[in-house]
């Protein structure tokens, strides 16, 4: 399992350890040529004890610990994914009414030598780009271009898949202008009557309307370090707790995990990540997701279009819990 | 203690002493600084008399009441429930109520200052309502129809598995019978305390209201004061005819989040029915007292 190089690698807290024992290598290797015993064996064991790190540490992680591990900066983003798996990618930009939302992106491309429209949330990789990518936080737009482009798969025949990170729909005063409710609300109106097959992976943070505004179709997945519900951590403990302090105990009772909400039936499946999350190794995430991406096209492809659209409208009518009392 | 004398100081300076100009000096403040106006500290016993929150006219319930909760003055439309629209829009305020066994239950056991099974039954206690939304089927001048209205009362109208399922039964019942559906939005959003299950229910609503659409059955919806979230991420907003009534507060987002995103004030009457109208998201804004009216005539335009 070889790490990539990254010589601006960032750490989330619990991440501290693997920190120390990397600075641990680089300080050998700087002085490398200067001892007079050749190091390399212990920097081989030190390189394992790092695998072995990543692994416990994100053994036994909390609910809010998966959020963060979820928003991690390194984190690979849908760019970068349709870059891994995929190739002759040609984005497709624009909604044809306003403009073009940079927070959401897509095209058609080849994934295992098909044709498939991949759309997603996308955020930015540093400070400049996150502005420019709205945090990944699509206005109406956004959404909207995303349903021209699932259209235009329809129009040809090919499969949809959606990768879906976002802290939410943008909460602006152009957005509510522009109709955020009404552009969310007709994506999922319409990715559910998509006559072809609709595949939607959670890849970082799935965040309520934000989220399902791409997030309805045949098979939804959730990669292993991701969340995905109503609200986030954070606004749901300033609402119902009225406080911002909250956040881990939102979490932990909202059960957002990937986990749960396989647990829950809401999800199909959890796609695995790399030791430690996915932003340790791009190639390796990204080639799992690929894997389970295109066994999950094949199964679906053998429906018939109309059945399809049944089984969808079936899948999302049986979620939810009530109890039913004589009448 | 000191509020207290600060009431009794607005009290002395009489109803109209907003200034002290206005009054002799028998009447003044003796304190400064009171910015309260007085009308606003008046406060009327529950269930006698109304005061309207936009214009402060304040009149009595029975004559809000002929006014179908609508202010005598100003035409505020005041938040009502599902009993009041049922009674106004069906014929003899007559229709049969469905669905109503269907309850929510804490399967998370969500628990934040308070847990989800004893808001529940305490909401129950304290109301006469076994959820968020009622069914009820009926006719509007003759023309069968179908309505979902929301309940703020009950966890602020909030979109759970029971609303969900209700409503999909409800439309299962229209696609049985061939009947228009009506739902009266009038929620905060989505039920925090189902989690990711009540997020799924804009889903799971959308997709029968699909099937709605291939049956060529019309579906209306009706927003009031307030429509946010989840129900204007879905539902809400999905209406072969979005109407609302005047001046109701409709949106995805509140308007204290994007305040505090934008870092800006809100324009005036932003978000508001006649601002959804304007930037061409509504088709038509209905007042309440013709609501009837209009909805029979646009029921009879579809049927013929």
């Amino acid at each position: 399992m070889l790490m990539p190089e990254n010589k601006n690698r960032q750490f989330i807290d619990f991440e501290k350890p693997i920190k120390d024992l990397l600075d641990d290598i680089e300080k050998l290797k700087e002085n490398k040529d200067k001892k007079e015993v050749d190091p390399s064996d212990y920097i081989k064991q030190l390189e394992e004890r790092v695998i072995e790190k990543r692994r416990d540490i994100t053994q036994n992680l909390t609910s809010w610990q998966k959020v963060q591990l979820s928003r991690h900066p390194d984190r690979p983003y849908t760019l970068k994914y349709i870059q891994k798996m995929c190739t002759n990618f040609v984005e497709l930009h624009g909604d044809r009414n306003v403009k073009d939302d940079k927070a959401m992106v897509g095209g058609f491309a080849e994934l295992d030598g098909e044709t498939v429209m991949i759309i997603g949330q996308q955020k930015g990789i540093n400070t400049k780009m996150r502005q420019l990518r709205n945090f990944g936080m699509a206005n109406p737009e956004g959404y909207r271009k995303a349903l021209r482009l699932m259209k235009l798969a329809e129009k040809f025949n090919k499969p949809v898949i959606t990768l879906i990170d976002t802290p939410g729909a943008y909460p602006g005063l152009e957005a509510e202008e522009r109709g955020q409710g009404e552009a969310i609300a007709r994506n999922i109106y319409e990715m559910m009557r998509l006559k072809v097959p609709v595949i939607c992976v959670i890849i970082g943070e799935g965040a309520s309307g934000g989220a399902l505004g791409v997030g309805v179709g045949d098979k939804i997945f959730m990669l292993e370090n991701t969340w995905y519900t109503v609200i986030s951590p954070e606004s749901c403990s300033s609402i119902l707790w009225r406080s911002w302090e909250m956040k881990e105990k939102a979490a932990e009772q909202l059960q957002l995990t990937s986990d749960k909400m396989y647990g829950f039936g809401l999800v199909d499946g959890i796609v695995p990540e790399p030791v430690g999350g996915a932003h340790w190794d791009y190639d390796e995430a990204a080639q799992n997701l690929k894997k389970v991406l295109v066994a999950t096209l094949q199964q679906l492809k053998q429906q018939d279009p109309q059945q399809r659209i049944e089984n969808r409208i079936e899948k999302f009518g049986k979620m939810g819990f009530w109890e039913e009392q004589p009448a | 203690m000191a509020r207290q004398e600060e009431d009794f100081d607005a009290n002395l300076a009489g109803e109209d002493g907003q200034t002290e100009e206005t009054k002799s000096g028998w009447f003044k403040r003796i304190k400064k600084g009171i910015l309260t106006s007085t009308a606003d500290k008046k406060e009327t016993p529950e269930g006698l008399w109304n005061k309207c929150p936009e214009c402060n006219y304040i009149c009595t319930v029975t004559e809000l009441k002929e006014h179908l909760f609508t202010c005598p003055k100003c035409n505020h439309h005041h938040r009502v429930g599902s009993h009041e629209y049922f009674e106004l829009l069906f014929d003899e305020g007559q229709c049969a109520i469905l669905f109503e066994n269907i309850r929510a239950k804490d399967q998370l056991n969500f628990t934040d200052l308070k847990n989800y099974q004893k808001r529940l039954e305490e909401t129950w206690k304290k109301t006469d309502l076994t959820d968020s939304i009622r069914i009820g089927a009926g006719k509007v001048k003759g023309y069968p129809l179908v309505i979902g209205c929301m309940d703020f009362e009950f966890i602020g109208g909030s979109l759970g598995s029971v609303m969900g399922e209700r409503i999909s039964r409800a439309i299962d019942y229209c696609l049985q019978h061939k009947t228009p559906l009506m739902i009266i939005c009038k929620s905060g959003g989505a039920r925090m305390m189902e989690s990711a299950f009540s997020l799924m229910q804009l889903a799971k609503v959308s997709g029968k209201l699909s099937q709605l659409t291939d049956a060529k059955i019309p579906y209306i919806s009706l927003l009031t004061d307030p429509a946010f979230g989840g129900i204007s991420a879905s539902f809400g907003m999905l209406g072969d005819l979005n109407i609302a009534e005047p001046g109701a507060l409709i949106g995805f987002a509140g308007p204290r989040v994007i305040k505090e995103t934008i870092k800006k004030d809100l324009p005036p009457g932003f978000q508001r029915s006649e601002f959804l109208l304007e930037h061409g998201f509504l088709d038509f804004i209905v007042d309440r007292k013709q609501m009837k009216d209009k909805l029979a005539s646009v029921l009879q335009l579809f049927q013929h």
